[in-house]
């Protein structure tokens, strides 16, 4: 069914805030993607009440109870599988994923990378706060190594998972990075992940005021932004800094920030961004990149169109279906090797 | 066709088949099974095979073995010990000698017993010439030899032509039986529609076997199993994890709704998946999830988005689900969970059967969360147990855990196809979707709360692990709310039992002793009941299918008999959780813990010592 051709009535942000309180810290990231997400699904194009928000447990996951729309507020790590069986039922639905880095890198790990591999239109939001903070400051898969928590006194051993690198390991069709004080930006990666057909994967830098304060602020401050991050768009070359001056280009198989003028580099020499390739390297490059040598990279690092699961599942039975003498129960129990005693 | 030789009538015979896994015993099993339920006989059948795809060829270890119990009498199981075993090598003779009766009939391939071979099978002589068969009555024809020189001029490869063996062992039987050739080679021809070349020469080996036995002095007499009268109308020979994954969809077609299974492969149960992923053909959906909490939380979903929705598995899986039991348990979603049983703890004997997963199945979750918890317990009604389990969860917005076994699911009988009119009525309780709706506001019957979809406009709720208030839903952590939820969907449960049919119990309505039962150990004590009742003793049987909630009058039940002896495979699960229910009573145990079914000659001499000591 084409949704441009169904009456979709003109929601706007106030008809998806759900009459509970919201109970998350004051300052607390979350805030700033509860309201990016209620301004964007007027725009999404879906009626309300198709929309389902399913989540695992983790701070991030209390989100579903604050959009007013069906939601499912699942156990630890599992809202990937609870979303799967939700869309494989009913390919119909849109249905978001809200996580933490918790929940999905460590607990749920497993769930995160197979909906990511089979595709599943899903809308896939992972909150990234580098700690446990439902539990109160402990570190998890994505806290920097060397950390101090409540269960690394002396500093992590453990090195971290960028979620972009497994995503993109498990050939994720879309993968988009934004930060939670530039709402501008995470609108619009939110929105063009929700309107990719498979799964769509949207790691927020998200910070938590009470455990771990300002964990992204190297890339996220606003004085320093500009120069920290690189906001890549299709088709545009991969530029950024406040002067608009740097630019990235291949260097072997690395990716290289050059001053454009320097060196001998020209803006031909600077690599123009295209997510929507099937190879993921490039997009596992720019993934990959990290301060102080270059910077984190934000937008939309890849959305390829491939084939969808809950698609692929309702093809293969209408398939089936017009193929097969086998129309109900009764021709089955009736079929094969039968006695009359 | 000619009767042959001296003809000895049988109310009931055990046949077995073992050999190693490449020796067709499985299909031979089943090619006999079918000839079988043509002619009318009655039928159990039960595998027996090990863990390993391939064991070494010729060990003991490899022996992979097909029990069929055939009869003109009612059959309640696969068997106790074999009338006639056929042993394609030393190892599986060696490992099946003791599960023969004394004077069984022996069914070898002369041509598989060497030195080689015998060492193969850790056997320091040679058991045709030691004694070890002393007693027994052995027809032991060069198979192999014979195979080659039948199809000597087809030009086939030796290794193609050995595979046919098994077919004049079959060939063997036709004759020992006294049926027609024609109906094993109509098997072949069903068996290898695409294959006419394999057809063919299976046949004429299968010929050869029949006209070998009729030559060879060896066999005295031949036994003759006339039809079972008891049985009549349609059907079909199925295992268990065939009736369950059909129950699981005559439900859904009864009920209206779609069907999704979300699963994980494991053994015994992995039939159920791959027989629900056979019938796209009925819309059916099944998920192959990544690992066994995914199977049950997908399902799960599908379930919030208003489907049919089951995950299947066995003891270790079900482990593994269970704090995602407990979510759909306080969600109050209907979700079906099968727990095929199999040997434990942790991975046990994956192959062999076992009840121990009662307790598990009972209390296996954190919090307070009681579930309904049935029990099939013959391959056949696998399918009505399956269907009525998916019955309660939809109409009693729960999960329900149906529990059958590896002796069930891999087992089969025959089964009485049903009409799709006389399977009962599933309604869910769907919320009206032109009114408000809350998530538990429930139904003053059931307690159900209603059931709505994602895609119902103005329905739109929040449902989750968090505790909930009473009707509208939203997350609450008062205490006196979170007891009023608790005692609610502890009630919601027990009013389940209002549902029951009436518990059968056989025999006499008070007495001496009653042998109780629950799941797959129904056949053998039934039949061991049946028998001493049949001697006169004083003695009643009633098996369980509910297991929680028990049926409301068990209690009167017990009240009628002196004593009490629980049979189960396991320590005492069920005993222990009818004393938790019922103290008042006594109860005996009698437990097997070798993951095997109960013996009939076991239990009957169980029962007798209780009833002597009186």
């Amino acid at each position: 069914m084409t949704d441009s051709l169904k009456n979709i009535p003109a929601y706007t942000k106030k008809d998806f805030v759900s009459d509970q309180e919201v109970k998350w810290c004051a300052g607390c990231g979350d805030f700033s993607i509860l309201s990016a997400v209620q301004s964007i699904l007027p725009e999404v194009g879906v009626e309300k009440e198709k929309i389902v928000f399913v989540s695992g447990i983790g701070c991030s996951s209390r989100f579903p109870y604050y959009v007013d729309t069906f939601g499912f507020h699942g156990i630890h790590g599992r809202a990937a599988a609870i979303a799967s069986g939700v869309k494989a039922a009913n390919p119909d639905l849109n249905v978001w994923i809200m996580s933490g880095d918790g929940d999905s890198m460590a607990i749920g790990g497993n769930h995160f990378i197979h909906v990511l591999r089979r595709n599943m239109d899903v809308n896939y939001v992972l909150f990234n706060n580098q700690i446990y903070g439902l539990t109160k400051g402990q570190y998890s898969p994505t806290t920097p190594l060397g950390q101090v928590t409540k269960t690394s006194p002396f500093g992590t051993i453990e090195h971290p998972f960028k979620p972009g690198e497994l995503a993109m390991g498990a050939e994720g069709t879309f993968y988009a990075r934004g930060v939670d004080n530039n709402p501008k930006q995470l609108k619009e990666i939110l929105l063009e992940g929700a309107k990719h057909k498979g799964a769509s994967l949207v790691e927020i830098l998200q910070n938590c005021v009470i455990f771990n304060h300002k964990t992204h602020e190297m890339i996220t401050a606003k004085e320093t932004r500009d120069d920290h991050q690189i906001y890549l768009k299709a088709g545009e070359k991969m530029i950024y800094g406040k002067e608009k001056n740097k630019g990235l280009v291949l260097d072997g198989l690395k990716l290289k920030s050059v001053t454009i003028g320097e060196d001998g580099y020209t803006m031909d020499d600077i690599l123009t961004h295209d997510p929507a390739q099937e190879d993921p390297t490039m997009a596992y490059l720019l993934a990959r990149m990290s301060l102080p040598e270059l910077p984190v990279a934000m937008g939309v690092l890849r959305a390829y169109k491939a084939p969808v699961y809950d698609q692929l599942m309702e093809e293969q039975i209408a398939h089936v279906k017009a193929n097969s003498k086998i129309k109900n129960m009764t021709d089955l129990m009736n079929s094969g090797q039968t006695f009359t005693l | 066709m000619a009767i042959n030789k001296n003809v000895i009538e049988r109310d009931r015979i055990v046949i077995k088949f073992a050999g190693d896994s490449g020796d067709g015993m499985q299909l031979t099993g089943t090619q006999f099974t079918d000839t079988s339920a043509v002619l009318g006989n009655d039928l159990a059948t039960f595998p027996d095979f090990p863990s390993e795809i391939r064991a070494p060829q010729g060990t003991i270890a490899g022996v992979s073995g097909f029990q069929v119990h055939i009869g003109h009498a009612d059959i309640e199981t696969s068997g106790d010990k074999a009338d006639v075993l056929v042993a394609m090598n030393p190892a599986a003779l060696a490992y099946n000698l003791k599960h023969c009766k004394p004077n069984a009939t022996i069914i070898i391939d002369l041509d598989a017993f060497n030195e080689k071979a015998f060492k193969k099978a850790n056997l320091d002589s040679n058991p045709l010439e030691d004694g070890t068969l002393e007693g027994y009555n052995l027809i032991a024809p060069p198979v192999t030899a014979q195979c080659r020189e039948v199809l000597r001029e087809t030009g086939m490869d030796s290794k193609t032509i050995d595979k046919t063996r098994n077919q004049f062992i079959a060939g063997i039987l036709s004759y020992l039986f006294n049926r027609d050739v024609e109906m094993g080679i109509e098997f072949l021809k069903n068996k290898f529609a695409k294959k006419p070349k394999l057809v063919e020469i299976n046949a004429k080996v299968l010929k050869a076997g029949y006209i070998y036995a009729g030559n060879v002095e060896a066999i005295h007499s031949t036994y003759m199993v006339n039809p079972n009268l008891n049985k009549k109308g349609k059907f079909r020979n199925i295992t268990g994890n065939q009736a369950t994954a059909w129950g699981l969809m005559a439900a859904a077609e009864k009920s209206g709704l779609p069907f999704f299974l979300g699963s994980y492969p494991i053994t015994p149960a992995t039939d159920i998946l791959s027989e629900l992923s056979k019938h796209k053909s009925l819309g059916i959906k099944t998920f192959q999830a990544e690992d066994e909490i995914a199977g049950i939380n997908s399902a799960i979903g599908a379930a919030y988005a208003g489907h049919m929705a089951a995950t299947t598995t066995s003891g270790p899986g079900l482990s593994l689900k269970s704090e995602a039991v407990g979510l759909a348990f306080i969600t109050e979603l209907p979700l079906v969970i099968v727990n095929v049983m199999r040997g434990g703890p942790s991975t046990g004997l994956p192959t062999k059967t076992e009840q121990t997963d009662l307790m598990q199945a009972l209390w296996g979750r954190n919090g307070e969360a009681p579930l309904p918890v049935i029990a099939a317990s013959t391959p056949a009604d696998c399918f009505d147990y399956a269907f009525l389990a998916e019955k309660i969860a939809i109409e009693h917005m729960t999960p329900v855990i149906l529990l059958t076994d590896s002796y069930l699911g891999n087992g089969s009988g025959l089964w009485k196809i049903p009409t799709m009119d006389e399977m009962p009525t599933i309604t869910a309780p769907i919320a009206d979707p032109n009114k408000p709706y809350a998530p538990y506001v429930r139904d003053e019957k059931t307690l159900a709360r209603y059931w709505t979809k994602p895609g119902t406009p103005g329905h739109e709720h929040r449902v989750g692990g968090l505790e909930k208030l009473d009707g509208k839903g939203s997350v609450s952590h008062d205490p006196i709310n979170h007891e009023r939820m608790t005692k609610l969907r502890d009630e919601k449960v027990n009013r389940i039992a209002d549902t029951y049919p009436k518990q059968e119990v056989f025999g006499k309505e008070e007495g001496d002793l009653l042998v109780v039962s629950w799941g797959s150990t129904k056949g053998s004590a039934y039949q061991a009941f049946k028998e001493l009742e049949d001697e006169g003793k004083d003695i009643a049987f009633t098996n369980f299918h509910f297991i929680y909630p028990l049926p409301k009058e068990t209690a009167e039940i017990f009240s009628h008999y002196k004593r009490i002896v629980v049979c189960e495979l396991n320590s005492g699960q069920f005993a222990q959780h009818l004393r938790n229910a019922m103290p008042e009573f006594k109860y005996m145990q009698f437990n097997k813990i070798q993951a095997q079914p109960f013996m009939v000659s076991e239990l009957i001499d169980k029962f007798n010592e209780i009833l002597e000591a009186k």
